[in-house]
């Protein structure tokens, strides 16, 4: 007879701490999971989009015979057809359905088509004939800004605005327009329910937020359309904003037939948000032991033609805009503008990216100009427990292991300093440029905080539904899992809270579940997690009171010891709990931009370690070290996934990621130009988890998806400041950059 | 689309007088295909015409993948086939498609210029040999006629045996050439020095090679001046990959260092 700690011992494999098999990750690797690219539907039509081949033009007409005249061709809408509003947006409705009188950017919707197959409606969509006048495109930010074509602007006054240090360092930088680039482009698919609704399956972070926003253009009741989650091949961001899912829908009711839309990879980086290019101006004032005295900053972010989350991005940019530093007098000025350049949005980061490698280049120079180690400099000031956002004012009450991180990262072995002499390690790779005679190595540190979650007041909650049945644990979430895990962390959670060994996450549309909030923020695991958490332990609660028991496990209810009744007879009832977890009430900022605005916050630094060819202005990042402050490590292996997928990312905006936007149009939208680091360029990466409880997430979890990416780029960029004493004062840093300065 | 797959030289050619696309690895115009740049109603698919993938001595078959020449090349020209793409890249296209699509990156064409190869060419009605600077004629153009099929490359009996390619990309693998080059030396000092990407076609650097072909043992300083004028000579453009004072440099850089690894 085995006794009970045997059988706990034997549960290992998926309680909190482990890290079990992903239940999606065998059918991932063996193209058996269904992806929206996979939905298939009996009688379905294909759609396409007709796009703007401009950045502003106003439309004179537009002839859709040709189109209707394609053998095949089922309908061929315009704005004339949207039935409801006929805008979207997730701050304010203002982004055409499809354009009506104005196209305002290159790429965006005109004209949709559904026909018999996809080749056939993607030819109908390009014999539309739309005549356009031709306007001139505003492009330049700046201009924007001056003539005060913005979504929003910020000011953060706190502390003395009249102080100055006795060292002062000045700065201007730049952050390309980085796309998230996810492996799956945007897909769906639409079913009319014969009665007037439709049932959405489509690439999404947030299927309630998209759910409004159908409703809303298709001019029906909420129970008329249901929103499901469905299988997401990578998110980043992209898939916050609503793109091809009211098309779909729109098509499904006009031809009463169910519509599949996939984007080709060039449509995916017009039909999906990017992260906010920026420019941004500092000023450092030090007194001469390095204590920051005060920061004054002028952030611009470019939100393009539609504000889509401009505003958020902003504002997160700004409260971010001195990094995990004490400092009590800070200026920021924020604007985010209005251009004719593709729509920006949500990307990993969202706004501490950019400021991150401005306010870790100044801390660089100011130490510089100090004479002073730069870690020595970051850790006199950092951010600790019971200090005050330098921004907001906030107080930190929750744990903020600044200073742990930055000892942790020292401490952390370098790499060999034995230039490689295998050609493939070398600056250039394949192309055998570089030889290591010609390489320079360096070394660069970064530091970067974030907040989790939504914050300004933001109602932001999660629901998730917990049932006991013969089968185990089911926990039903409308969360959107993207690849990070999810399905994973909830079971896990479930397992752990309510006792029993089989727990499965199951996904659910949005007339089944309230909302779960956006797979964004890094904030599912502590949110959902939360949620799972509590209505796993009231379900626990009340099978062990309903049967006077002071235990539950897979045998069933125990008292003392004994088995008092066996599982079987517990599931003949119905046992389910749903909860709903909100954070800590955050505010909206004060006419300064002070006010408790942020529910947590998560720090983290990288170090990294690159080979440069000066000459040739070649990059080959080495290593990037990291520790993070994760709260509590629920799955440590995902953990380390978000952790390297993040720095990977990050090495991809230092060297080589962007979209290269000229008068409006992308000049890249493909994976020919647009590149992503390959195997070739991936560093090696050391992490270490810094686990120290006391946030509110499930077991003292933290966010942990999006510190990886925040401080990652700033480091790579100040490893290779420091390899060939350029400035690199613009991100992506470009090989001209490096040699020709 | 109409799908031709012929087993002979003699049939794909006869498809062709038909106006019909050849398709060899297809990682050109599938590309283009996808795009919606191109809708060919006719394609010969040329994957089962054995002749054309045979590697006779000096003359490779224009069915010759990437891998292959990877494996068994001349030294600069498998170098160069590392570069192409990812391996299922490789393992698709072929030399022969690289040539007739005549991109100004095309990995395999510097190596073609610095040897002087000829361009094997057949039509229902007769072949001929096409020397590479009478075939390349600008931005993906060339001589052929559209009745006619690259069928190979003839390269020279003997190569130089010091010979060095190298690439100058934004990435460390699967990367389009912002600068590409190949650097040949005979034991008497002659040298030849050709690049990619820097012209509307592969070129030939003739002035660089006639200053350093006649210094016999080249001092740093004759290397700095080689470089100066492989800069001068090359005419690039900017373009969202890179810039032309960017590429002028880089091509003056890597031909330096290429000559350099020719004379250890």
């Amino acid at each position: 007879m085995t006794t009970r700690t045997e059988r706990r011992v034997g549960r290992t494999g998926g309680l909190i701490g482990d890290s079990p098999l992903r239940p999606d990750g065998i059918p991932k690797l063996k193209g058996e999971f269904e992806y929206a690219q996979d939905l298939t539907a009996a009688e379905m039509l294909w759609g396409a989009t007709l796009r703007s081949p401009y950045a502003h033009a106003r439309i004179v007409s537009i002839d859709l015979a040709p189109a209707l005249a394609v053998g095949g061709v089922h309908a061929v809408l315009t704005a004339d057809d949207v039935p409801g509003r006929g805008t979207f947006g997730l701050e304010q409705p203002d982004q055409p359905v499809l354009a009506g009188d104005y196209v305002n950017y290159w790429g965006e919707p005109v004209v949709v088509v559904a026909a018999e197959d996809q080749d056939t409606a993607r030819r109908a969509a390009a014999a539309v004939v739309v005549e356009y006048e031709v306007l001139e495109p505003l492009v330049d930010p700046e201009e924007a800004d001056r003539r005060d074509e913005t979504f929003r602007r910020m000011k953060i006054r706190r502390g003395d605005q009249d102080i100055t240090g006795d060292v002062i360092v000045d700065g201007y930088y730049e952050v390309g327009m980085q796309d998230q680039a996810p492996l799956g482009t945007e897909a769906g698919l639409a079913i009319p329910d014969g009665h007037g609704g439709v049932d959405l399956y489509a690439t999404s972070q947030f299927v309630h937020v998209d759910h409004e926003q159908v409703v809303a253009s298709l001019g029906l009741t909420s129970d008329q359309v249901r929103s499901h989650p469905t299988g997401i091949g990578g998110a980043f961001g992209a898939r916050e904003d609503v793109n091809l899912h009211i098309h779909l829908c729109l098509l499904a009711l006009h031809t009463s037939k169910p519509v599949k839309m996939v984007y080709h990879r060039s449509e995916s980086f017009t039909g999906h948000v990017h992260r906010h290019p920026a420019r941004m101006w500092y000023r450092h004032h030090a007194d001469m032991d390095g204590n920051l005295l005060r920061v004054e900053a002028k952030v611009l972010v470019d939100g393009g033609a539609y504000a889509s989350t401009t505003g958020a991005v902003l504002a997160n940019a700004c409260y971010f805009a001195v990094g995990p530093y004490r400092c009590d007098s800070v200026t920021v000025d924020g604007v985010g503008t209005r251009t004719n350049n593709p729509p920006c949005g949500a990307m990993r980061g969202f706004g501490a990216v950019q400021v991150c490698f401005a306010h870790e280049t100044q801390m660089d120079r100011l130490a510089a100009a100090l004479d002073m180690d730069s870690l020595d400099l970051r850790r006199r000031n950092a951010l600790a427990t019971g200090d005050a956002i330098p921004t907001t004012g906030q107080i930190i009450e929750t744990p903020l292991p600044m200073t742990e991180v930055i000892d942790s990262l020292v401490a952390m072995p370098m790499p060999d300093a034995t230039i490689s002499d295998s050609p493939l390690s070398l600056p250039g790779g394949t192309g055998l440029t570089t030889e290591p005679t010609d390489v320079s190595r360096g070394v660069g540190y970064a530091l970067g905080i974030k907040n989790l979650g939504f914050s300004e007041g933001f109602d932001d909650y999660a629901q998730a539904r917990v049932r006991l049945t013969a089968e185990g644990a089911t926990v039903e979430t409308a969360a959107i899992e993207v690849g990070q895990g999810l399905v994973t962390v909830l079971a896990q959670i479930a397992r752990s809270a309510l006792g029993v060994s089989r727990a499965t996450v199951r996904n659910v549309d949005t007339s089944m579940i309230d909302s779960a909030g956006s797979t964004s923020a890094s904030r599912q695991t502590q949110l959902s997690g939360g949620a799972t958490l509590e209505a796993s332990t009231r379900l626990r609660a009340r099978i062990l009171h309903a049967y006077n028991g002071d235990d539950l496990d897979d045998d069933g209810v125990w008292s003392e010891g004994r088995l008092v009744t066996p599982m079987a007879e517990i599931t003949e009832g119905s046992w389910e709990e749903t909860a709903t977890f909100r954070h800590p009430a955050t505010t909206e900022p004060d006419e300064n931009g002070q006010g408790v605005i942020h529910a947590d916050f998560a720090v983290a630094g990288h170090r990294a370690v690159v080979d440069v060819d000066p000459e040739l202005g070649l990059v080959r990042v080495v290593r990037v070290d990291t520790a993070q402050d994760v709260g509590k490590a629920l799955n440590p292996q995902s953990v380390r996934g978000q952790i390297e997928g993040g720095i990977m990312q990050g090495v991809g905006l230092a060297i080589m990621e962007e979209l290269i936007v000229e008068d409006g149009i992308i000049r890249n939208p493909n994976f020919t130009d647009y590149l992503l680091p390959t195997i070739l360029d991936a560093p090696e990466v050391e992490a270490l988890l810094i686990e120290k409880e006391g946030s509110w997430g499930p077991y003292g979890a933290k966010g942990v998806g999006e510190p990886p990416i925040i401080s990652s780029a700033a480091a790579v960029a100040a490893a290779i400041r420091d390899a060939t004493g350029r400035p690199i004062d613009r991100i992506p840093v470009r090989p001209q950059d490096i040699a020709l300065l | 689309m109409d799908t031709q797959y012929p087993k002979t030289i003699d049939e794909a050619v006869s498809a062709l007088s038909d106006g019909a696309t050849p398709l060899a690895g297809g990682t050109d115009l599938m590309v283009e295909v996808n795009f919606g740049h191109r809708r060919p109603d006719h394609v010969v698919a040329l994957r089962r015409v054995d002749e054309l993938a045979e590697w006779d001595g000096s003359t490779i078959g224009a069915g010759v993948t990437w891998r292959r020449i990877e494996l068994e090349g001349p030294k600069a020209l498998a170098e160069a086939a590392r570069t192409v793409g990812s391996p299922q890249i490789r393992n698709a296209g072929t030399i022969g498609g690289n040539v007739a699509t005549a991109s100004p990156a095309g990995d395999g064409l510097p190596f073609l210029a610095a040897v002087d190869a000829s361009i094997e060419v057949r039509s229902a009605t007769g072949s001929r040999s096409i020397q590479w600077d009478e075939f390349f004629l600008g931005v993906k153009k060339t001589a052929l006629e559209a009745d006619e099929l690259v069928t190979g490359v003839d390269l020279p009996e003997d190569l130089p045996e010091r010979q060095a390619f190298g690439k100058v990309g934004v990435r460390n693998a699967m990367v389009i050439a912002t600068v590409c080059c190949v650097v040949t030396r005979e034991l008497d000092g002659l040298t030849r020095v050709a690049l990619g990407s820097v012209a509307p076609t592969p070129m030939r650097a003739r002035q660089s090679e006639e200053m350093i072909s006649a210094v016999a043992r080249p001092s740093e300083s004759d290397l700095a001046e080689f470089a100066r004028l492989v800069a001068a000579e090359v005419s690039p453009i900017t373009d969202h990959r890179s810039t032309a004072e960017y590429r002028r440099h880089a091509a003056g850089v890597l031909a330096r260092r290429l000559l350099g690894r020719c004379l250890r």
